[in-house]
């Protein structure tokens, strides 16, 4: 009887994040289509969600370019298929890794930052004042994070894919000596600009899944510093998941070959 | 008879399965000073949040200026909590904005005013509360009772009808208490308006009420003048009055 109550109370619970999650992006949404959104805290969300994790991505990316060629070389150089690295790099780092990799590191600072910063202004009773003045949470602190994300995220996405591009090359070049000219034209062989639109509009998706599951998980905190890392892991652990699940759902939908 | 801006009726709150308040009526006069009493965790604050819509009660009513709010769209209840000033226990003040900033806030949401005329409204607001040259300083950087002030005119500035002011008082020293009771004093002057103040603080409600209305077990025990509630008969009043641990309220 236990179990049965304990499977009903997580399921119930599920749907409860579920239906909490989606009014969240639908009130959200209403905000944005009525233009009611405050420019100036935008832009500094922009700021310091985006620009500042600028680092941090490239960072990932490069090392994750240089991983990608370093494989694909020595398999490559066993078949003598060098020229294909170049279109195997930008391959995988427009469709797959760039938009990915981005997210799930932006997932872990940007995301955590949401919960954190929402999740401490509920516990100090920041947003009751907000609801005291008749001013909405949602459009005062969940739209700015949001649409400074939309905007960033596919930004920081060209980022890492130009720099787990860049890296792959060079590390083509030096260790499995693959002229550059090569690398290009293989690359650009293999990946069109609807790749790139594609990986931009996964970048997008993330970036809603990241502020939405941050506020969300940020303004239903209760009970102090303790409740704040528990919303802070949540919306991290949550985040990745959704974002794992939304890559392979978008990549089966978009990137299907015609007629499969 | 004195005109009533606010009352809550047979109201009653749960939280979980713990039942707050029972059958709980309370009547705010209006152009008066109403404090409430009680002892910790009584559910003082939660009327406070009732009175601008903030908590849904389970059963009853809560009609403030004749509007019953428990039962109206959430747009109108926005619209309402403009003239419902809120001075929260902790002041609330928003932590990445300046003292300027988080006053002239509900100024720029909610009003056409230019910057300039918000920047003298904020400067004679704070000057109102005692405080001055701080409007470019961060919360942070502001002492318990100079938060607490700068939350009082943060909850006046839009000059609301009624002001509901948690706490004020708590754990500051007499000196800023007496001042801070003063001011409450002086801003409900000013304003013309109505306050209903949650405290512990028997001096100051001695100081400041019109009307005092005291919560147990989740119902008002006791309503009236100070004198009245001073006079009262009964004994949960009086054990609460002097602070007594013997009586008929367990500890």
């Amino acid at each position: 009887m236990n179990m049965l109550e304990n499977v009903g109370r997580e399921t119930s619970s599920f749907f409860e994040y579920v239906g909490g999650a989606t009014a969240l992006l639908g009130d959200s949404t209403r905000f944005i289509f009525t233009l009611r959104i405050r420019i100036k805290e935008t832009l500094d969300q922009a700021y310091r969600l985006g620009v500042e994790s600028t680092a941090i991505v490239c960072l990932t990316s490069l090392f994750t370019g240089f991983v990608i060629s370093l494989e694909s070389a020595t398999q490559a150089v066993q078949y003598g298929a060098e020229s294909l690295i170049g279109g195997g790099v930008a391959f995988i780092s427009v469709r797959e890794l760039g938009p990915m990799l981005s997210a799930v590191v932006v997932a872990g600072r940007t995301g955590a930052a949401i919960a954190a910063e929402i999740g401490s202004m509920v516990v100090t009773e920041q947003v009751e004042a907000l609801q005291a003045l008749g001013l909405s949470p949602v459009r005062m602190l969940v739209v700015p994070r949001l649409v400074a994300l939309m905007v960033m995220m596919p930004l920081l996405t060209v980022f890492a894919d130009l720099v787990s591009f860049l890296g792959g090359m060079w590390i083509a070049n030096s260790s499995a000596h693959v002229p550059t000219d090569t690398f290009l034209t293989s690359a650009k062989s293999a990946v069109t600009i609807i790749d790139v639109l594609k990986g931009l509009f996964k970048a997008l998706i993330f970036a809603v899944i990241i502020a939405v599951i941050g506020s969300y998980q940020g303004l239903g905190t209760r009970g102090g510093a303790a409740g704040v890392g528990k919303s802070t892991t949540g919306a991290v652990v949550t985040a990745i998941i959704l974002i794992f699940i939304a890559n392979f759902a978008m990549s089966y939908i978009l990137f299907r070959p015609a007629g499969g | 008879m004195a005109e009533l801006l606010a009352r809550i009726e047979d109201v009653a709150v749960r939280y979980k399965q713990k039942v707050v308040m029972e059958s709980l009526s309370l009547d705010i006069v209006e152009g008066a000073i109403t404090c409430i009493i009680g002892l910790s965790g009584a559910g003082k604050s939660t009327i406070l949040r009732l009175l601008n819509g903030l908590r849904k009660p389970d059963a009853g009513h809560v009609y403030v200026k004749g509007v019953d709010i428990c039962h109206i769209p959430e747009r109108q209840l926005v619209d309402l909590r403009r003239s419902i000033g809120f001075s929260f226990q902790f002041s609330a003040m928003f932590d990445s904005l300046t003292i300027f900033e988080n006053i002239a806030l509900p100024l720029r949401e909610h009003t056409k005013m230019g910057e300039r005329e918000i920047a003298d409204l904020v400067k004679s607001t704070l000057e109102g509360v005692g405080l001055a040259n701080v409007e470019q300083r961060l919360p942070s950087e502001l002492s318990g009772g100079m938060l607490k002030r700068a939350g009082f005119a943060r909850a006046v500035v839009t000059n609301p009808e009624l002001v509901l002011y948690d706490e004020p008082t708590t754990g500051l020293d007499p000196i800023i208490t007496h001042l801070l009771t003063d001011t409450i004093k002086r801003l409900r002057e000013k304003l013309n308006g109505t306050a209903v103040v949650v405290s512990h603080d028997l001096q100051s409600i001695y100081m400041m009420a019109d009307y005092v209305a005291m919560l147990f077990e989740g119902a008002i025990i006791a309503y009236g003048t100070v004198e009245e509630i001073k006079k009262s008969i009964n004994p949960i009043v009086q054990q609460f009055l002097q602070g007594s641990e013997v009586g008929p309220i367990p500890i």
